[in-house]
């Protein structure tokens, strides 16, 4: 009997998560009401015109995703700790790192699935239009999204030690994430305006997905056994 | 009372399955263990006893490498790195380790996984030598407490590990399955493998014990063969007095 390689134990620890989804779809639905309440709620509130709507847009559109992307890590995590299922992963000679590697994959999946679900909704609420190319969003959204749950995984499993666990992911991912969040608002914001390049903003997603994911593998182990 | 463990002439030959060094464990400013020395030889089923919080799940959790000491050195099997051993070692925990959405065979399939076990075959005999249907459809969420139990005991030995570290396995379990649960793991000893068992259920586990431990107030109080009978059941021995 060998030791299971990494990407062996990220497959099926990522195919347990969808599984678990599948069935209580506890992280998709409090995503989903989330992210229609942001967009049903602030299109009462303003009534901007398709101008403004673009100069805005950016900035509420990712508000919505990081705190839905909150509530999934949230929920993924939670299911961890019942029945103190990450002890067996502990306990086992499975590389840490593919728990995280799969969390993250899994994560991404659902704030890309409740994305692809909310464009639509977006842009019939907002009367959006593009006037930059569209692929550049298509862009944006990948690297805005992987570097909200790469840091928020990471981040999760520290918080999910604390007793106000909820209050806690938020609080210790949101100063980090602020480069991120900076980019991503910018960058969208610039294609859906059409004013400038949003080269540079897109550039410094990739450099913060890149770093981040580095360090969050690096020490991951020693978050996961942090007593 | 402190106790000291002198090794027989049998185990000065053998390598112990483990072996403590003066284990010391706090918990902020509460100690949970004081200085546990004690060696454990291979292929022996050994019942821990003590009352709550005496210190005997944190003393199987560091021998897991769930909990880190705070003084002290321990080696399980030959290493100090328990990393390394990681893949020999079975563990159940107080809570079943399971996830209630899945039902017993998708539990079974994803931890032996982590083992490097692909193996369905495997799983669902596993399964059967606790006493459950591999083909049971339903999660184990909706089992009974003493189904989960022996799902997670069939999930601990699902690798054939070399030393089993077994928490409560007998908590909410009835008296049969419990005996049935006990005469599996006197099976397993004496196929060589180490066993320690953590009860309040002495009782059950006395035809098949070799050995039990005491500990009391993060001390290792005692250490006698078998289990002798005014261990068997202290708290009634305490109502009678």
């Amino acid at each position: 009997m060998k030791a299971p390689g990494l990407l062996a134990v990220t497959r099926a620890t990522l195919a347990k998560d969808l599984r678990l989804e599948w069935r209580s779809k506890d992280a998709i639905n409090s995503m989903l009401f989330f992210s229609l309440l942001v967009v049903v709620i602030f299109s009462f509130a303003f009534d901007p015109t398709a101008e403004v709507s673009r100069k805005i847009a950016g900035g509420l559109v990712w508000v919505a995703m990081l705190f839905a992307t909150i509530m999934a890590l949230n929920q993924t995590w939670a299911r961890e700790l019942r029945n103190n299922v990450m002890d067996a992963y502990r306990v086992s000679p499975a590389p840490p790192n593919a728990m995280f590697l799969a969390k993250t994959i899994g994560s991404f999946i659902f704030v890309t699935i409740l994305e692809l679900l909310m464009t639509p909704l977006f842009v019939m609420f907002y009367n959006l239009r593009s006037i930059g190319p569209v692929w550049q969003l298509v862009v944006i959204a990948l690297l805005a999204t992987w570097a909200l749950v790469v840091n928020g995984t990471f981040f999760a499993v520290i918080s999910i030690h604390t007793r106000s666990r909820e209050i806690m992911l938020p609080l210790i991912l949101f100063p980090i994430s602020i480069p991120a969040i900076l980019a991503m608002v910018s960058a969208t914001t610039l294609v859906l305006t059409g004013e400038y390049s949003p080269l540079f903003w897109m550039q410094l997603l990739a450099v913060y997905d890149v770093v981040f994911t580095t360090v969050c593998l690096v020490l991951f182990e020693i978050v996961l056994n942090a007593e | 009372m402190s106790f000291t463990y002198t090794p027989d002439s049998v185990a000065a030959v053998t390598t112990p399955a483990v072996s403590l060094f003066e284990i010391t464990k706090h918990f902020g400013r509460f100690a949970a263990l004081r200085g546990v020395s004690a060696e454990f030889m291979p292929g022996k089923l050994y019942v821990i006893l003590g009352e709550n919080g005496a210190g005997k799940s944190t003393l199987l959790r560091i021998v897991a490498g769930l909990l880190a000491p705070t003084r002290g050195e321990l080696r399980v099997l030959g290493t100090g790195k328990l990393r390394e051993v990681a893949l020999r070692v079975g563990y159940m925990g107080h809570a079943p380790l399971l996830y209630d959405e899945l039902d017993a065979m998708e539990n079974m399939r994803y931890f032996a996984g982590l083992y490097g076990i692909k193996d369905d075959a495997l799983c669902a005999t596993v399964l059967g030598r606790v006493g459950l249907d591999a083909k049971l459809r339903r999660r184990v969420g909706q089992y009974s407490q003493g189904m989960r139990q022996r799902t997670s005991l069939a999930r601990a030995i699902v690798h054939d590990p070399e030393l089993l570290l077994l928490d409560e396995p007998f908590s909410n379990v009835d008296v049969a399955s419990a005996k049935d649960m006990a005469h599996l793991l006197g099976v397993m000893r004496d196929q060589g493998k180490t066993i320690f068992v953590v009860t309040h259920q002495a009782p059950v586990m006395q035809p098949v014990a070799d050995e039990c431990i005491v500990i009391t107030a993060g001390r290792l109080t005692a250490r006698e063969k078998g289990i002798p009978r005014h261990l068997l059941s202290p708290y009634a021995a305490e109502v009678r007095r």
